[in-house]
């Protein structure tokens, strides 16, 4: 076996101040293999690419590509031992060109005092091109989400890369995209390069991959081939535990009713689009499909006066509501969680309980026009405990706290003003196993209790999972709906990507009504 | 690979990156074209080479300021003591002078004081890591408190300068200023290299992503250390050729310069978030404050309406500039 092993890792430790990020891990890597890296989010897979990257130095162990000892001191060094990094998230010089993304590390390491453009277009696009013929003059900022990321890998891929690691690549990406970048992936095994590959979706990870390594709380747990584990064995060995049961239970048929709690009648957001209208009835979780750019988020966003309408009409419980900007919306018992709760969804640097108060101070403000502290800190605490938020305290600042954590108290930010209806977009994304199927049974609760819930995902699995009806978008519009029963990847996608139209007005009008 | 990209193959050796960058300076230029034709019908001493000697001098020596200001910009920083700089290098060299160096090597040794302020700001961002405004903030009243300290508040009289060193700011060839010559010089170096030079595109990559730039094993603090250098050290060549030009050593002068110089930076295109800018663009803004200036004064607009015309001008330009990028994207 070692004697194919292009990269070996062993008994490898990392601590970034108190907090031991990796313990004694092994993992090793075959050449030409894809080789899954699976962990919950903190488990160290980010640090173990860190480490074969160059960027951060290990405290113990060794490193032995082909055989050879070596230290990684810079990322430039593992460049020139032929290891490429794909990061996470896009970073790329967005103002340069990307043949100077691609080449930065060459032109940082050349003596020549000047810059020769077109010999750097030429090796540019040599590398580029081995990808896609994406032309290297254009600036970074002009290309698309996904030609972007083909230019992170083209960026680590120099010419003569031997181990590619892509941590996450399809975050960001359509399925169309992502599917692009499977051949993509295959292809550069195909030419013999090794590849690590970080992703929490177990269906490309089976899709794509030919062994999966585990790692749990910066420790190594298994490694096995693809072919002798299922998903749910991967899971297990991530959560550490077992976890019986993905998914909440669903409405059974008996409870269903068709009273709606919010109905959206020909509701036009889009300048020259048509309407669209739709109901979410009491006790139901509302799933709403589609692919990115479909206008999932415009939508709801729009019913949450998030972005103004061209048209069209909102009922709660029965009676219309006028919602013009998004303080109506939640005054009238509406509201909405960003899929992007780093950016419009929370304050990182403010306490918990802050946090959690930002939607309606009026509510904690007294007569004197100052926040009442008390009152504020027994709001963050019963709703913290009552949907398991787990910190040091409501005064801990919301950096501190995990990706699931975090959510919990933008959820908990919601449910502050007592809603309605909650609207979540993405709810979890970024989020571990375990905190998923958390909020996943906050969710459930809270449609059980008779607040109307609307889901958002991209991810399939998940809008199966948790919903007892979906919502397909295909540009703009309404495509379809699923019911409990009807629910398959298939489907959905049949109708996302617009292969199928599943119904006519007539059906959507009537449930409006 | 896929044939849907195939069709877009690439022309190799073509100036892409250039293409923003000219728009923005092509409409600088149409609007002072626009303005100059306007002014010519307008006064008949504005198409003169008096008057538009007057205006490139009046701009030459705080454009070498702009160069390092929007170099500084490009990476990411600012710099708000530039006003004091300038004036710090010339008190310092007057002052040598006046204790009876030579007015050469008293430049010298002022030019190089004012890249040590540089370099202490430099250390300050880079490794405390305070930012470039709070920074340059506290540098810019401890370098004025500096200049009033040496100076002990009264202006140092130069008058007895050497000619050959006052010909630096005073003197011709023939028509043509030596303010001006070295102005052109200075810009035209600069927007070579900043184009060209390998260490001038660390600049735009530290400025751009820093992320990026350090995961490519680009040195970035050092990058922003030596550009803040630069900067005072440039402010500080301005400071001496001030002294030059005008024979005297003031302590208040310079203050309120880095705003106007900031603000032609800005209308040239340079960005306050980094990445983006070009010499060119900034002495071309540089060029617009100043012949809208020259206007008003030949239109006899009062003094006093200047500043408020000038902060529109800036106003109008930048949100021209974030609606023209919020278009595309």
């Amino acid at each position: 076996m070692t004697a194919a092993a292009i990269l070996e890792i062993r008994d490898i430790s990392k601590s970034f101040g108190a907090i031991k990020a990796l313990t004694g891990v092994d993992f090793t890597l075959q050449r030409g293999e894809i080789h899954a890296l699976c962990g919950e989010n903190g488990a160290g897979k980010s640090t173990l690419m860190n480490i074969i990257a160059g960027i951060v130095q290990p405290d113990e162990g060794a490193i032995r590509l082909e055989g050879k000892d070596v230290t990684i001191a810079s990322p430039s060094a593992a460049q020139r031992l032929g290891i490429g990094l794909v990061h996470q998230e896009i970073a790329l010089c967005q103002d340069a060109t990307v043949a100077e993304n691609i080449l930065m590390a060459a032109i940082n390491n050349r003596r020549a005092p000047l810059m020769n453009f077109r010999r750097l277009y030429i090796d540019a696009q040599k590398i580029m091109d081995l990808l896609a013929p994406i032309p290297v003059e254009t600036p970074v900022a002009d290309l698309s989400i996904s030609n972007q990321q083909l230019v992170e890998i083209a960026k680590a891929l120099t010419l003569e890369c031997r181990v590619l690691m892509l941590d996450e690549p399809t975050a960001a990406l359509t399925e169309t995209e992502a599917r692009r970048l499977f051949a993509i992936v295959r292809d550069l095994k195909a030419r013999g390069i090794s590849i690590i590959y970080i992703s929490h979706r177990m269906a490309e990870i089976f899709n794509l991959c030919d062994r999966v390594t585990v790692f749990r709380d910066g420790r190594y747990v298994a490694t096995d081939s693809i072919a002798s584990v299922t998903p749910n064995d991967v899971v297990r060995k991530m959560v550490g535990r077992e976890i019986t049961q993905l998914y909440p239970q669903k409405l059974s048929p008996e409870r269903r009713t068709d009273r709606p709690v919010l109905s959206v009648g020909n509701l036009s957001y889009r300048e020259g689009s048509d309407g669209v209208s739709f109901a979410l009835r009491a006790g139901e979780i509302l799933g709403i499909g589609g692919l990115i750019g479909a206008g999932r988020s415009e939508m709801v966003q729009t019913v949450c006066g998030l972005r103004p309408k061209v048209s069209g009409s909102v009922e709660l419980n029965g009676e219309p509501v006028s919602i013009r900007t998004y303080s109506d919306a939640v005054r009238a018992g509406l509201v909405y969680l960003s899929e992007d709760r780093k950016a419009s969804g929370l304050f990182l640097d403010l306490s918990v309980a802050s946090n959690i108060s930002a939607l309606d101070l009026r509510k904690l403000t007294t007569p004197l026009g100052l926040l009442d502290r008390r009152a504020e800190a027994k709001q963050a605490t019963d709703l913290v405990e009552r949907h398991g938020v787990r910190m040091g305290g409501i005064e801990a600042q919301v950096s501190t706290l995990s990706g699931g954590n975090q959510q919990k108290v933008a959820i908990a930010r919601l449910l502050s003003v007592g809603p309605k209806v909650v609207i979540l977009d993405e709810p979890t994304r970024g989020v571990d196993v375990g905190a998923k199927v958390e909020i996943h049974r906050l969710l459930r609760d809270l449609a059980e209790r008779g607040v109307g819930v609307i889901v958002i995902s991209s991810e399939l699995p998940e809008l199966i999972g948790l919903s007892d009806r979906v919502l397909v978008i295909h540009e703009g519009a309404i495509a379809g709906e699923l019911g409990a029963d009807e629910l398959t990847e298939e489907a959905i996608m049949l109708l996302a990507s617009g292969l199928r139209q599943q119904r006519s007005n007539a059906r959507q009008v009537q449930n409006v009504a | 690979m896929d044939a849907e990209f195939k069709a877009s193959a690439p022309g190799l050796g073509g100036r892409n990156w250039l293409r923003l960058g000219s728009m923005r300076e092509a409409g600088l230029i149409a609007i002072m074209l626009a303005l100059c034709i306007a002014m010519t019908f307008a006064s008949p001493h504005f198409l003169t080479w008096g008057n538009f000697r007057a205006m490139l001098m009046s701009f030459s020596i705080e454009g070498i300021v702009v160069v390092g200001m929007t170099i500084l910009l490009i990476v990411g920083g600012i710099d708000l003591s530039v006003g004091s700089v300038v004036c710090f290098s010339m008190v310092v060299s007057g002052a040598l002078f006046l204790m009876g160096l030579d007015p050469w090597t008293a430049s010298l040794i002022g030019i190089g004081a004012s890249a040590l302020i540089g370099a202490a700001m430099g250390f300050f961002v880079t490794v405390i890591g305070l930012n470039h405004f709070i920074t340059s903030l506290a540098a810019m009243v401890i370098v004025r408190g500096l200049c009033l300290v040496i100076t002990k508040g009264t202006p140092l009289s130069l008058f007895t300068l050497p000619p050959g060193f006052k010909a630096i700011g005073q003197g011709s060839f023939g028509n043509v200023p030596y303010v001006i010559v070295i102005f052109v010089v200075v810009v035209a170096i600069f927007d070579f290299l900043l184009r060209r030079a390998t260490a001038f595109r660390k600049v735009f990559y530290t400025g751009s992503n820093e992320k990026a730039a350090q995961f490519s094993g680009i040195k970035t603090k050092q990058v922003k250390f030596w550009v803040t250098v630069l900067c005072s050290t440039l402010a500080g060549f301005a400071g001496v050729i001030y002294m030059s030009r005008f024979g005297a050593a003031t302590p208040t002068f310079g203050a309120g310069m880095e705003l106007n110089i900031i603000a032609a930076a800005v209308i040239g295109g340079a960005s306050l978030n980094g990445g983006s800018g070009t010499i060119f663009g900034a002495i071309l803004g540089m060029a617009l404050l100043s012949v809208v200036t020259s206007s008003l004064i030949l239109l006899d607009v009062s003094v006093y309406w200047q500043d408020m015309i000038k902060g529109c001008i800036l106003l109008a330009a930048v949100s021209i500039d974030h609606f023209l990028h919020r278009r595309k994207s």
